[in-house]
């Protein structure tokens, strides 16, 4: 039958001095040694990581930042490149209302004074015909009037004769 | 069948082999488990690595519960030494007990009061080692009159008390798991009826009984901490 007394160890058989050193030892070496080769190392890693833990928080802040600050940056040069274009195309219209206005200007200057210039050539021309009508009917004339009244004049006495009688001719027109 | 204790003299010293067996396991079993769990430790733990992480974050709450970590953290290493060789020590004489020569062998060195008594007195010297160290002779001293001068016999009754009290506690829910194992399994368990019998009231007392060694751990470096923070912190 089983008894109970196998379970009330030691209690009734006086001191066991030699019990309690040895579980001193054993735990105190315990201790050392689990601090030497366990928790020593894990307490390390664990450091370790909170540190990099933190330093990674630390380095996605700073990037957050950065990324924030280069798009404004971006966002600024888009707006000023806009500016740039609205600004170029601006100038670009002023630039071509300015010169079609200069060609009309020039075209129409140049148009006046094509026309004038026709005008004086036609003037010169109608001058010229005029003048060389007068020549030709001056020497018809002395051919004329030299058969006519068959009498040899010089070219000066023969000239003034014309001259004269064209102005009586116009005199009397 | 009388089951004795394996005593033995040596060097003057008497020897309980049952108990120099099982401390010299649990402190085996205890550093195996710790040195293995830890030998391949990476940023990203895994398997083991978290299971030992969860103990010292445990220990670290338990102790933070008490006192502020900057004094605290110097009782880390021993909170997590004594949760886990009081929790495997709980947990070693649960699956059976040896006899041998009509001498028990195998069984929880924490079933014995000499065994749980030490560390409780190692606990309770330890905390007032840490007082006088941390808060100088003077203030230690004075603590025993605080708040009122004529506390300092209860104060004093309250050392012994808490020493008891820390080791029998411990001992006490042990040892009583034991003896209803024992009973169950060699008491009742006799012939066919009998085990059929007392197969489930001995599943039912073994579950109790690792979730007693578990607690009864955890007790145990609760209050070792509520006492060191008794005598290390300024605030009482």
């Amino acid at each position: 039958m089983f008894t109970l007394d196998a379970l009330i160890l030691g209690a009734s058989d006086g001191f066991n001095g030699g019990d309690i050193l040895f579980q001193l030892v054993m735990f105190l070496l315990l201790m050392f040694l689990l601090k030497k080769f366990a928790w020593g190392p894990l307490m390390g890693i664990m450091k370790q990581r909170e540190e990099h833990i933190a330093g990674e928080i630390e380095s996605a802040e700073k990037s957050r930042v950065e990324a924030k600050q280069q798009l404004e940056e971006q966002r600024q040069l888009l707006k000023e490149a806009r500016q740039d274009a609205q600004e170029l195309i601006e100038n670009a219209r002023k630039q071509g209302d300015l010169q079609r206005e200069e060609i009309i200007t020039a075209a129409r200057a140049e148009s006046v004074r094509m026309k004038d210039a026709a005008l004086r050539e036609i003037e010169t021309e109608k001058d010229q015909a005029v003048a060389a009508l007068r020549e030709q009917v001056a020497t018809l004339s002395v051919l004329i009037a030299s058969k006519v009244i068959e009498k040899e004049l010089t070219l000066e006495e023969q000239q003034q004769l014309i001259n004269e009688t064209i102005a009586k001719a116009g005199d009397l027109r | 069948m009388n089951h004795e204790a394996p005593l033995r003299e040596f060097l003057g010293l008497t020897f309980n082999l049952s108990n120099v067996l099982m401390v010299t396991v649990a402190s085996a079993i205890v550093f195996l488990i710790a040195v293995l769990s830890t030998r391949a430790l990476a940023m990203k733990p895994t398997g083991m690595q978290n299971f030992m992480e969860w103990i010292m974050d445990f220990v670290r709450n338990i102790i933070k519960s008490n006192m502020d970590w900057k004094t605290g953290g110097s009782f880390h290493i021993l909170g997590i030494t004594l949760i886990m060789y009081v929790a495997i020590s709980n947990f070693l004489g649960l699956p059976f007990a040896i006899t041998y020569n009509h001498e028990l062998w195998w069984k929880s060195p924490t079933a014995d009061p000499i065994i749980t008594m030490t560390l409780a007195v190692m606990v309770i010297v330890l905390t007032h080692y840490y007082g006088i160290r941390m808060k100088g002779f003077n203030e230690y001293g004075k603590d025993f009159f605080r708040p009122m001068g004529f506390l300092f016999p209860l104060k004093i009754i309250e050392e012994f008390a808490n020493t008891l009290t820390l080791g029998l506690r411990l001992y006490g829910n042990i040892y009583a798991g034991e003896i209803l194992l024992g009973l169950l399994a060699g008491g009742l368990a006799t012939g066919l009826w009998g085990t059929l019998a007392a197969v489930v009231p001995t599943l039912a007392w073994l579950a109790f009984s690792v979730f007693i060694g578990g607690i009864q751990a955890f007790i145990f470096v609760m209050l070792t901490m509520v006492y060191m923070a008794h005598k290390v912190s300024h605030d009482h």
